[in-house]
């Protein structure tokens, strides 16, 4: 089994390899930093992974896009199995209300740089006519909240995305899955207060894991947060508007 | 990542006490890029918090949260060597290499310690007639200074020696190689024997030490004679034909709120205790088990130290030497008896005379006994300063892991050698235990 995973240093991403290290996959890293990524694959080889492959690379340099993902056609042999786009940030919400600049960059890395990627993933497993294509999207990103829109919309954007291109792809034999995570307690949301709600990187790692070799549409992780999202949604934008959500 | 254990937030010891607030903590992520050290306030580390007593703690200081480096180096498994990031834990290490026929060399009696924490606290198990300690079958570890230095310490270095039971005093902990031993299942042949009193204890010790590589006693505290029930353990050979080693999956009860004070009272106590000893009615009993319920009873009970209720717990470890391990065990199980404050668990072992690595490593040659008691106030530390006073006399000394009470007279009489172990320390770390024993 060959895995792709693009982030893969994010804690979330190191628990999804850690599952498939253990089943012996065959693993391709890509991240920004070589000596995180370089003590990750350690870690994945240790654990069982049959063959781990790493690549610098930056998501927001689109230039790298189309060399990465030629390298990983070259190294999975036999085929990719499973593609997770795992990158992102969380911007923060007092720069992005009033920094341009700030905004477009944040979408830039966190919509446009993963549907771009996307699209190249998914010709290579259309040709393969196999394969799931994996993203990790966002509970913010089914509504749009005061305190957090501008990460909210890119990730729904990529929700949208992924639905559209999952219904594209379904007849060709590529499984396209949208993970969306409620809170969970990484370097990513290190600054956040946590409550109750901060969900464990290796619980959501187990979980996305099952739900790429699953085959899922749209996995909520951990899935109380479905009904939970289901309930924001349905509230009418009238009464939305004054909540403090 | 284990999920049970990475959420802890209130960074308190497992005793929960003493009371306890870190100025600030910082969550390590990777072993390259560290905070810097040396900001002013003194650091230390802070694993899982399994130490009883405040040898974890660092109140007023920052605390490193090693939880988030527990990724595996390397792990050769022809050899059986394993190098992993000092936040992994003994029960992370044993999911990877039990499949692979290898278990840990030593063990305590919870998996839920870091690799870090073994270390630092030079932990023992079951084993050590045998084995000796934690530490022994340390071959390199890594240790990050306030400097800025990044050192591979080997057994000979003095360095190492100080860092081994060093408390977490000497540096930051960052990664440690252990060797393992071998293991054909994952199975554990046990023997439980029934005894009348401590010098049953000691025949049947002795001659257990010389059979089995496992051995360690329950002993019922509410009573003076010392009975109880001696424990050996054997990991089951390839000749038994058992299945190949799997994972295991243990459910877990889990005790939701602090119990109420009165739970945990002499009455109930000394009930329990006498079930205890009753529940066997053969003078020898034979099992066979996976080794989770072996070595780890109390981990199938999560946030089992509730059960003491809000004040938390006190334990105590000591050692005495054999010369007068007898009498002086007697002395101890009599005073903790006529103080009718009552053990819940109290633990009895003869340690083996196999060297321990460490400046201040706790195990030497001896009678070790560990007991615990609900937090009641001041009378459970003067009876906790009256057992340390006990085993002065006897010339022994007592677990700084578990301790939260000992006076800097004690320390000093239980550790004459410190003077040369302070001479290694990082002068950016510090706990509150060391500030204690020291009054520094």
């Amino acid at each position: 089994m060959n895995v792709l995973i693009v982030g893969a240093t994010s804690a979330i991403a190191q628990a999804v390899a850690r599952r498939f290290a253990a089943d012996g996959a065959a693993l391709v890293l890509a991240a920004r930093d070589p000596e995180k990524l370089g003590a990750v694959a350690d870690d994945l080889r240790a654990r069982g992974a049959s063959r781990v492959h790493t690549h610098r690379f930056d998501a927001a340099d689109f230039a790298q896009h189309a060399a990465l993902v030629e390298a990983v056609a070259a190294e999975a042999s036999g085929g990719l199995d499973h593609a997770l786009l795992a990158y992102g940030t969380l911007p923060d919400p007092s720069v992005v209300t009033t920094d341009a600049e700030a905004v477009a960059e944040a979408f830039t890395l966190n919509a446009t740089s993963v549907v771009a990627l996307m699209t190249r993933l998914a010709t290579l497993l259309e040709q393969q006519g196999q394969g799931s294509l994996t993203v990790i999207a966002s509970v913010a990103g089914d509504r749009g909240r005061p305190s957090n829109y501008v990460y909210g919309a890119a990730k729904g954007a990529v929700a949208l995305f992924a639905a559209g291109l999952r219904a594209r792809l379904a007849p060709r034999g590529v499984q396209v899955t949208t993970v969306k995570p409620g809170l969970v307690d990484t370097p990513m949301t290190a600054h956040l207060p946590k409550n109750a709600l901060f969900a464990d990187p290796a619980d959501v790692g187990a979980q996305i894991h099952r739900a790429m070799v699953r085959r899922r549409d749209v996995a909520y992780v951990p899935r109380f947060w479905r009904p939970v999202m289901a309930a924001i949604r349905a509230v009418p934008e009238r009464l939305f508007k004054r909540l403090d959500l | 990542m284990a999920s049970e254990t990475t959420h802890r937030r209130d960074y308190a010891s497992w005793g929960r006490y003493p009371p306890s607030a870190p100025a600030h903590v910082e969550r390590l992520r990777w072993r390259h890029a560290l905070p810097p050290l040396d900001g002013g306030r003194p650091v230390l580390a802070y694993g899982r918090g399994r130490s009883y007593g405040d040898a974890c703690l660092n109140n007023g200081g920052v605390l490193l949260d090693t939880a988030g480096l527990d990724r595996v180096l390397g792990f050769d498994r022809e050899a059986g060597r394993l190098r992993a990031e000092a936040g992994m834990t003994l029960g992370e290490v044993l999911a990877l290499v039990v499949p692979h026929g290898w278990f840990l060399p030593v063990t305590p009696g919870t998996r839920h310690v870091t690799l870090g924490g073994a270390v630092a606290n030079d932990v023992h198990g079951k084993n050590h007639h045998l084995a000796g300690t934690f530490g022994r079958h340390v071959t390199r570890l890594g240790l990050a200074r306030s400097t800025g230095e990044r050192l591979t310490l080997e057994p000979g270095d003095p360095l190492f020696r100080a860092t081994v039971a060093g408390l977490g005093l000497t540096g930051l902990i960052l990664w440690v190689e252990l060797r393992l031993q071998p293991v054909a299942s994952d199975q554990v042949d046990v023997a439980t024997t029934r005894f009348e009193d401590l010098d049953a204890f000691f025949a049947l010790s002795e001659r257990a030490n010389r059979r089995s590589p496992y051995v360690v006693a329950w002993v019922d505290a509410q009573r003076p004679e010392g009975r109880g029930v001696l424990i050996e353990g054997a990991h089951v050979g390839p000749d038994a034909g058992l299945p190949p080693p799997g994972v295991w999956r243990q459910r877990r009860l889990r005790v939701p709120f602090d119990a109420p004070e009165g739970l945990l009272r002499p009455t109930t106590l000394r009930l329990f205790n006498a079930l205890y000893y009753r529940k066997q009615i053969a003078p020898v009993r034979r099992t066979r088990t996976h080794y989770a319920p072996f070595f780890y009873p109390l981990d199938a009970v999560r946030d089992w130290n509730r059960l003491y209720g809000r004040r938390g717990l006190l334990q105590h470890q000591c050692v005495v030497p054999f010369d007068d391990g007898r009498e002086a065990t007697r002395a101890l199980l009599a005073r903790v008896a006529e103080s009718g404050a009552g053990s819940f668990l109290a633990v009895l072992k003869l340690f083996g005379d196999v060297p321990s690595p460490g400046l201040l490593s706790f195990p030497r040659p001896g009678v070790t006994l560990a007991l615990d008691f609900a937090h009641r106030g001041e009378e459970t530390v003067r009876l906790l300063h009256r057992l340390d006073g006990l085993v002065r006399e006897a010339g022994g000394a007592v677990y700084p892991a578990k301790d939260a009470c000992m006076t800097p007279e004690s320390f000093r009489a239980f550790f004459p050698q410190w003077p040369a172990f302070a001479e290694h320390l990082d002068p950016a770390f510090s706990s509150s235990f060391w500030r204690r024993v020291t009054g520094g």
